[in-house]
């Protein structure tokens, strides 16, 4: 048999990993912003998390496999791009147009903020979301996200900047 | 506002954020003293991060999610995680999210769901011991009106409800409480009549009934004794 695949050690992923499934498919949600291309994106992390979770030896679970949804939902042909923030953005994210999260707001009475903070570039929304809906630390954040604090701190900024309609177009 | 107010900026994000120690934080509260328009912004900010976090839904994980995962192309890997089964039933429940069984299990997505359930904030989307705060919420949130019903003077308090996940459509979940052990009730529409059956799954108690056009379905990890006599009483009413 495998060692890897022991039972204490499928246990171990049970106990450890998978209390973090809906903040792993609500992550996936805000870069997507589709249900069904989440649910894809978070059903191939969760076989890499299985796959990898024999060289896991942190102590955070939660950001170990939220970091392997991230990477999985930005490496998608259809996944989400970093996208050039210009003086322009704060008013896109308030004007009509192309509804990109049209198939979420099917299910649910998406209020004005949801409409707004899915139109935020995808690299401050997951900053967004991580913080405020996840309850994540700007350490832990940096982690999943992959960048140094000092980012999550500028990028969390212009999130809200955006929202609250100052956007001022400061480069990074 | 000026460049020096940006640098306050970050600074006063962060300890909204509870990222600032006592220090800065004190060196914060006399800048923003005078200052209005730093003053302004912890107010922006402070109203905003409090606006997202009522107003943005946090949805779940659909069940389907964990019930739909199959082997990967490669199935070397999975077989002997699979062949590690069965040791201990809160083990065996958990692995229920991962049993890639050639048929659906109807218990499965019973036991996943409760299970789920269990997980810190899981439980309740309404929290209320009120039998008439719990049913209008499920109004305009589901296509049927369960009967929602407290127990308390027979040991089976109503504490909550929620919606959940099962079998392919969305069912009213209630939450009750005996011995501080949760018990969840599912109900969905369905015809004919069922007297209360008590069955095991997984380590798990479940029963189920089916009444006034409804399907019932409760689990718990409390005896099965008791949860026949929780069916018991609500299949009596």
């Amino acid at each position: 048999m495998n060692p890897d695949a022991s039972p204490a050690r499928t246990e171990a992923f049970a106990r450890l990993v998978l209390p973090h499934l809906d903040a792993a498919y609500r992550l996936a949600r805000w870069l997507l912003r589709d249900p069904d291309a989440a649910q894809d994106v978070v059903q191939d992390a969760l076989v890499r998390a299985m796959t990898y979770f024999a060289s896991f030896r942190g102590d955070n679970p939660r950001a170990w496999l939220l970091q392997i949804v991230r990477n999985t939902a930005w490496s998608r042909p259809r996944g989400p791009r970093l996208e050039a923030l210009d003086d322009d953005a704060g008013a896109s994210l308030i004007a009509p147009g192309p509804d990109p999260e049209a198939a979420l707001a099917q299910t649910e009475a998406h209020s004005q903020l949801s409409r707004m903070m899915a139109r935020l570039p995808a690299e401050l929304r997951e900053c967004l979301a991580l913080r405020e809906l996840e309850d994540m630390s700007y350490r832990d954040i940096a982690e999943v996200t992959g960048v140094p604090v000092g980012t999550v701190m500028s990028r969390l900024f212009r999130a809200r900047k955006l929202l609250l309609g100052q956007a001022q177009g400061n480069p990074e | 506002m000026t460049d020096t107010c940006d640098d306050w900026g970050l600074l006063i994000q962060a300890d909204l954020d509870g990222e600032l120690d006592i220090a800065t934080i004190a060196r914060l509260a006399r800048h923003i003293e005078t200052c209005p328009a730093c003053a302004g912004l912890q107010r922006d900010l402070l109203a905003l991060s409090s606006r997202i976090r009522a107003d943005v839904p946090r949805p779940t994980a659909p069940l389907a999610l964990a019930a739909s995962l199959r082997p990967p192309p490669s199935r070397r890997g999975w077989r002997p995680v699979l062949g590690g089964f069965a040791t201990g039933a809160a083990l065996a429940a958990s692995l229920a999210l991962f049993m890639l069984t050639p048929r659906p299990d109807p218990d499965a997505d019973i036991v996943a769901g409760h299970i789920r359930a269990l997980q810190p904030g899981h439980l309740m989307d309404v929290v209320s011991t009120d039998s008439h705060t719990v049913k209008p919420w499920f109004d305009g949130r589901i296509d049927f009106a369960p009967d929602v019903r407290d127990f308390a003077t027979a040991g089976f308090p109503l504490i909550g409800g929620r919606l959940d996940y099962l079998g392919g459509r969305v069912v009213a979940a209630l939450v009750y409480r005996h011995a501080q052990h949760p018990i969840d009730l599912y109900v969905w529409p369905a015809t004919g009549t069922a007297a209360p059956v008590v069955s095991s799954a997984k380590g798990y108690a479940v029963a189920r009934w089916t009444a006034g056009g409804m399907a019932y379905t409760a689990i718990s990890d409390i005896n099965p004794a008791d949860l026949q006599e929780f069916a018991r009483i609500w299949a009596m009413r």
